[in-house]
């Protein structure tokens, strides 16, 4: 099988890498700044907090002490009624679980390891005189009350950062009982985003209390349409039922008005999540447009290197967690190169072992190394055993910020810089270094590569090898969004040589509008027709396609085409 | 499309095969069920259903290796086809329950009752009756070959190519198969049989009968197959084969032969299928798996491809290699199996019958040393068009 | 030469076979050791959740050979290996039954599995434990099912949310095979028998191992942002929830907003990701990890000690096995011998302590009685119990909410023995003609 990579020219090639490098600067630029997880959701009402007589902190905390849920949520009642310095620090405590109380009597903040302050008096205790922990475990209802407490507590903090996630809260769960606090807070705040944000929540109260005159709820329902999100459409929509007759048209005006920016940001979403989807495709597939589309070996094992980048990816986490754990958000910095190396190595030692006595037989290397793909698998299975492993997101790859009306999340966006730049790097490799040179000589003619003085049989291994670290560059990426174990490698087989053959072998751009395509296709459809059916009507035109295009997207021309 | 006369072609070993092959369907069963228990020569109970299912594996194998080791064309989706033979089995065996089911619901399988169905599928029509069944084990497969090949061959669509989009027909039908709106209940597929042909599906007799069944449908398809290569049709398909460019400039449609061939083993693989349900109890979407459409392949290729007894050798080893591992190796038996599978591409190129072959030929070339090297390819360099990639591998 | 060649190739064939045969062959004598067939899948999509399964049954059965083993005599476990592979999982049970001769098997863990064997052990009349909890609607003489019904999982996990939650809409999530759809179903009628609207009602299927949730958690959000509470009952199966809670996790979906209940996700499958943006979220189970009991704590402790792991977790299916094998301990020294029939007649109505402080009773309907806990989703990894039924539930083989089996029940004592006896025709189904 001789697939023949025809890469764009050199200086063609240099012009797009230009773009795309500073494609990705300008990416990371903008994002690179972590804006705050700006998911608001719509809650429920916060209960109304019966009026108990007031008690001092000191005495709302005793009697945390072996209190049911039902005592705890009196507590925090009771906490609320109490000032923002005094309340707060124990509120939080009980959010974080990290509230204890220990076996001495006394009630315990964890504030470190081994550290602890005593939750009324903010005095540090001994850790060692404390006896037997056991944290206050609360539930979503206490959850929600919780944060509501501390809402309506630090809307007038002056830190405006606390204020806008107080105010995000108020929003979140409006309650109409809240409204007098917050028109004080709003009366004082100088902060233009505070502000905003308070006005947001005083419109979402102001349509939840149900007693609003039409004029306010006119004016709530403006403002609730220039936020325009789908919490503000569920106030909205909310609203219609209850509200007076003069309120409904400016009502179905912000509804439609948000209805209508929604539906628009919703294709730039179904857009993101092809892109992103494309991108898992690519790294995927990329390794294989390498070891199949290049060296025509159909290397059924490929999953397995993938889920082997994937373990190294584990144990590399592992090791930074047990020895250096502030290194744990570079952990996958390191596991990088590490993943590269290793199964870059197996792949080297594959091609070494077996691969190379069936050159020129690339259906035999088939069976061959689906016979490989079992013994991996097992293997990882007999030294890791069955289960998923544990392989953590490091924070900056966690949560999601909005951009307009999009919600991307920052490992699917990191993935996707991730698979671009491995392209890119590949691409120069191949068209700009020496053994791209050698290895482009020897898969388009071997014996004349060899009569010039290539070592041919080298440079199978390092090809071989080098699609077999992108695998497992691929793992490194996938044991973000995905299971480890010893069946992640199953998942994503069929999907990579699909992405390669509907591309066209031998092209590594084929691979990457080949996956982009699939996968902004799979999620345009995925919505109408459901998930299942979206990928069968994908499969189904890979295969119509490949009757109109035999040799895929980027069918190569000439005698290479016929070879 | 087979010129007659074809009969004389057939040589003996085929004959005797097939006569083998006839002779098991007729003795296994005689010894379960006429000898006695615990005697030596009586195969037991669980044996029956165990090799008759190794018996359609084997038609299986023999089906694709007609169209790879002969006519090249690599099918990575040759179990879809044995699936939709054991769906439509399943169908009709379904219906065969009757109002026996759970819900004795008369017409609705148990798995539409409890999801709620009101009334039978369209497509579920006419399989309450036999022949209707087993048409549609021959034809379904047949048809959707035909369609896939017609779509496939016209396009010229070759080599890694086809095998992949192969793969992709049996990984979309299995994703199909696996959804419960399509009413072939869904992952737990077709189970719970109680009668064949009136006869309850667990009694001896009726195991007996399958079995013969399975014997007797590979021995007819082993015949058939061995026709077919022998014929001019079967040296077209070889031309095609090793150079698909070059038969086509001769005047010759390639596109036809492959056609013809691709359904016809579809067929074959679709009859396997049908008697491989009612031996193993359940017919169910794992049958599609692109793994299940692999492990076909490796069948023919551990026994040894472009010949016909290499398949059915191939097949029954390495399933009742798995059924062994399985028991007495449950930890380390993927080493094992996977283990066989490098081994054998690697050492035994040309599969377990090359390995006598070449012992063989060796033999023979020791005894009669003026015809030396006979029929080895002293040229190994790979410098044909890649339309042939099969059987391109220099003689060990 | 043909005639050789065909011949050596039956011999190969007859040779591995008679290899496999007198590999398990045995001879039953006084003394001899008792059999237990254990029959999971330790290859292939399934070995992720069952090979835990498999170390629970080796687990159990050498602490009861530490005790004495039973009737005296000791218990030898025989291990096979369904490799996620059906059909294989057919041979395989009646290899042990009629090979092996094992005098009980504990095993499968997906419905098509148990489909699979249940006609194997009718046939053969062996005996089955099946440990995972599942859609019910079948009770089969010759299995037990240690496992929960619908009616013992799912239906007070919604209570739970519709009362303590105030969840108004709701999404039915799962994975498209016959366990979620009968859940499903099942719930449907139920949240409308409550009043619920069906435009309240979101039902979504993915296939198996789904890796790509963009979308769906965005519709959930969607589905959830119309101000009125919204909750997600998931029964997506194992292999696909990883990449589901860190989807759900990385969008930002709280548990105070959007609570998500699952039926399938144990201790064990979020011992495969970091469960701390997923605090709040919902499990309901029979049995969990953090129930502080002696019976659990020891265990716990046991079941480290032999697995030589002390991070390793226990589940709800591992404490069916637990339950199952001394209900099955019980009826043998009960029946005096391990015959199926005598255990089958003597296993009803035999009680045994769950690790949760209860009793698990055999019921005749061969489902036992279990507590129904919903716990939270802590960051550690564990569940904080939230909700426990007062009583124990009893598993309900025929659910009431499905119109084809409200009439039938189960009931495989003497004079009905039947597995689906039509309380209105006073008829058993299946043996009408």
């Amino acid at each position: 099988m001789r697939g023949f990579a025809r890469f764009p020219g050199a200086c063609g090639f240099a012009r797009s890498l230009r773009a795309l490098a500073a494609f990705l600067l300008l990416f990371v630029l903008a994002f690179g700044l972590r804006t705050a997880q700006a998911q608001e959701p719509a809650g429920e009402a916060a209960p109304a907090f019966a009026e108990a007589a007031p008690q001092d902190l000191a005495g709302i905390v005793a009697g945390m002490r072996d209190a049911d849920l039902s005592g705890l949520r009196a507590s925090v009642g009771a906490l609320g009624a109490l000032g923002e310095v005094e309340a707060l620090p124990v509120l939080q405590a009980l959010a974080a679980g990290t509230l204890n109380q220990s076996a001495s009597g006394a009630m315990a903040i964890r504030i470190g390891p081994d550290r602890f302050v005593e939750a009324a008096t903010g005095e540090p205790l001994e850790a060692a005189s404390l006896g037997a922990l056991k944290a206050l475990r609360i539930n979503n209802a206490l959850r929600r009350d919780i944060a509501a407490v501390i809402g309506g507590l630090t809307l007038r903090n002056e830190d405006p950062a606390v204020r806008r996630s107080a105010a995000a809260q108020m929003f979140a769960s409006p309650d109409p009982a809240n409204l007098p606090l917050l028109e004080e807070a709003l009366a004082g705040e100088e902060d233009s985003r505070v502000r905003r944000l308070m006005e947001q929540a005083r419109a979402a109260i102001l349509l939840r209390g149900g007693s609003a005159s039409a004029e306010e709820i006119t004016q709530a329902a403006g403002i609730l349409a220039a936020r325009g999100d789908r919490a503000s459409l569920g106030l909205l929509n909310g609203a219609l039922a209850s509200a007076p007759e003069a309120a409904r048209p400016a009502l179905q005006e912000a509804v439609a008005k948000v209805r209508n920016r929604l539906a628009y940001w919703g294709i730039g979403q179904n857009v993101w999540s092809g892109i992103s989807l494309g991108s898992v495709l690519l790294l995927a597939a990329i390794g294989l447009a390498i070891t199949f589309g290049v060296m025509g070996v159909i290397n059924m094992a490929h999953g397995e290197m993938v889920m082997i980048g994937a373990y190294v990816t584990f144990v590399v986490q592992n090791l930074v967690r047990t020895h250096h754990p502030g290194l744990f958000d570079v952990s996958l910095a390191i596991a990088v190169p590490a993943a590269f190396l290793v199964t870059g190595l197996v792949g080297v030692a594959i091609e070494r072992g077996i691969i190379r006595w069936l050159y020129g037989r690339p259906l035999e290397t088939l069976l061959a190394t689906w016979g490989l793909s079992l013994i991996i698998q097992q293997g990882v299975r007999s030294i890791f055993g069955a289960t998923n492993q544990n392989v953590g997101n490091p924070s900056w790859m966690s949560g999601a910020f909005e951009l307009g009306g999009l919600t991307i999340t920052w490992n699917r966006l990191w993935i996707l810089v991730f698979a671009l730049a491995v392209f890119a790097l590949l691409l120069v490799v191949l068209n700009r270094t020496f053994f791209g040179l050698q290895m482009r000589a020897v898969t388009q003619n071997r014996r004349m590569a060899s009569a010039m003085g290539v070592r041919t049989p080298w440079v199978d291994a390092l090809t071989f090898g080098l699609g077999s670290g992108v695998a497992g560059l691929a793992g490194v990426a996938l044991s973000q969004i995905d299971n480890v174990s010893p069946n992640l490698g199953q998942g994503y087989i069929i999907d990579s040589f699909m992405v390669v053959v509907f591309g066209g072998v031998g092209n590594l751009w084929g691979a990457l509008v080949g996956a982009m395509t699939l996968g902004i296709a799979n999620k345009f459809l995925e919505p109408y027709w459901g998930a299942v059916l979206a990928k069968i009507a994908i499969l189904v035109f890979i295969i119509l396609f490949i009757q109109y295009r035999p040799r895929g997207l980027f069918a190569l021309k000439g005698r290479a085409a016929e070879a | 499309m087979i010129a007659g006369g074809l009969f004389n072609r057939l040589g003996s070993r085929a004959l005797w095969v097939a006569g083998i092959l006839l002779a098991i369907a007729v003795l296994a069963p005689l010894s379960n069920l006429a000898l006695p228990e615990g005697h030596a020569l009586r195969l037991p109970n669980h044996m029956m259903p165990l090799l008759g299912k190794y018996l359609t594996y084997a038609t299986l194998a023999l089906a694709l290796d007609l169209v790879w080791g002969y006519c090249g064309i690599l099918s990575l989706g040759h179990a879809a086809f044995f699936a939709l033979g054991g769906y439509a089995m399943g169908m009709h065996l379904m219906r065969q329950i009757g109002p026996y089911g759970v819900y004795a619901n008369p017409v609705l399988p148990d798995f539409m009752v409890f999801l709620g169905w009101k009334e039978l599928p369209w497509y579920w029509l006419g399989f309450d009756q036999f022949w209707f069944a087993a048409l549609t084990t021959m034809f379904a497969p047949g048809l959707l070959a035909f369609l896939f090949g017609w779509l496939a061959f016209k396009s010229r669509v070759t080599g890694v190519y086809l095998s992949i989009i192969t793969q992709a027909m049996t990984y979309a039908l299995m994703l199909a198969f696996f959804r419960n709106d399509m009413g072939f209940g869904g992952n737990n597929g077709l189970t719970g049989f109680r009668e064949i042909l009136g006869r309850p599906i667990a009694a001896p007799e009726t195991r007996a009968a399958l079995f013969s069944a399975s014997a007797i449908l590979l021995a007819l398809c082993f015949l058939l197959c061995s026709l077919i290569v022998r014929s001019k049709l079967g040296k077209l398909m070889i031309a095609v084969r090793d150079a698909e460019s070059r038969a086509r400039f001769l005047g010759y449609r390639a596109d036809h032969v492959k056609l013809f061939v691709f359904t016809l083993s579809a067929m074959m693989a679709g009859l396997a299928g049908a008697l491989h349900t009612p031996q193993v109890g359940i017919i169910n979407p794992g049958a599609f798996d692109p793994g299940a459409s692999i492990e076909v392949v490796i069948w023919a290729a551990v026994g040894g491809r472009g010949t016909l007894i290499g398949p059915i050798l191939g097949a029954g080893l390495v399933s009742a290699g798995k059924s062994w591992f399985t028991t007495s190796f449950p930890e380390i038996w993927l080493f094992l199996l996977g283990g066989l599978f490098v081994f054998v591409t690697l050492f035994m190129p040309r599969g377990i019958l090359g390995v006598f072959a070449s012992l063989r030929a060796g033999w023979a070339a020791r005894r009669a040393s003026a015809r030396k090297q006979a029929g080895v390819d002293p040229d190994p360099e790979p410098s044909e068009p890649e339309s042939a990639p099969v059987l391109r591998e220099a003689a060990p | 030469m043909a005639d050789w060649m065909g011949l050596s190739g039956r011999a190969l064939l007859a040779g591995v076979l008679s290899a496999s045969l007198t590999a398990g062959a045995a001879f039953a004598q006084e003394g001899e050791p008792i059999k237990v067939g254990i029959l999971h899948s330790l290859s292939g999509t399934m070995a992720i959740s069952e090979t835990t399964l498999k170390d629970t049954m080796l687990f159990l059965i050498e602490k009861q050979n530490a005790a004495g083993g039973l009737l005296g005599r000791p218990l030898e476990p025989v291990t096979v290996d369904i490799a996620s592979d059906w059909p294989l999982a057919a041979e395989l049970a009646r290899r042990l039954i009629e090979v092996d001769k094992v005098d009980v098997v504990f095993g499968c863990w997906t419905s098509v599995c148990r489909k699979s064997v249940l006609p194997v052990f009718e046939e053969l009349n062996g005996l089955l434990f099946y440990p995972v909890q599942y859609e019910g609607e079948e009770s089969q003489r010759n299995v037990f099912y240690t496992g929960a019904s619908p009616n013992q999982q799912a239906i007070p996990a919604v209570d739970y949310l519709m009362n303590e939650e105030g969840v108004e809409r709701w999404v039915l999530a799962g994975t498209d095979y016959v366990y979620p759809q009968t859940t499903n179903l099942i719930l449907e009628r139920y949240l409308k028998d409550k009043g619920v609207a069906a435009e309240d009602i979101l039902i979504n299927y993915t296939p198996f191992g789904h890796s790509d949730w963009q979308t769906i958690v965005s519709d959930i959000v969607a589905f959830g942002s119309t101000g009125r509470k919204t909750a997600v009952v998931s029964t997506i199966n194992g292999d696909a929830n990883v990449p589901f809670y860190r989807e759900l996790a990385n969008q930002g979906v709280k548990a105070e907003d959007i609570p998500v209940v699952a039926f399938s996700v144990g201790e064990e499958e979020l011992s495969g990701f970091d469960t701390a943006p997923l605090v709040g979220h919902l499990a309901a189970w029979n049995y969990f990890m953090s129930v502080d009991t002696p019976e659990n704590a020891a265990f716990i402790a046991d079941w480290r000690a032999f697995i030589k792991d002390d991070k390793r977790v226990t589940n709800d299916p591992m404490e069916a096995h637990y339950i199952g094998f001394n209900l099955w301990a019980k009826a043998v020294e009960a029946a005096g011998t391990t015959d199926a029939d005598a255990v089958i007649g003597a296993i009803v109505g035999l009680e045994t302590p769950n690790l949760t402080g209860g009793v698990a009773t055999m019921l005749p309907n061969h489902h036992i009685t279990k507590p129904v806990l919903i716990g939270e989703i802590q960051d550690d990894g564990q569940f904080f119990v939230v909700s426990e039924t007062p009583d124990l539930v009893p598993g309900d083989a025929w659910s009431d909410f499905l119109p084809g089996s409200k009439d039938l029940e189960a009931d495989w004592t003497d004079p009905v023995n039947c597995g689906n006896f039509n309380t209105v025709t006073k008829v058993c189904g299946a043996a009408a003609p």
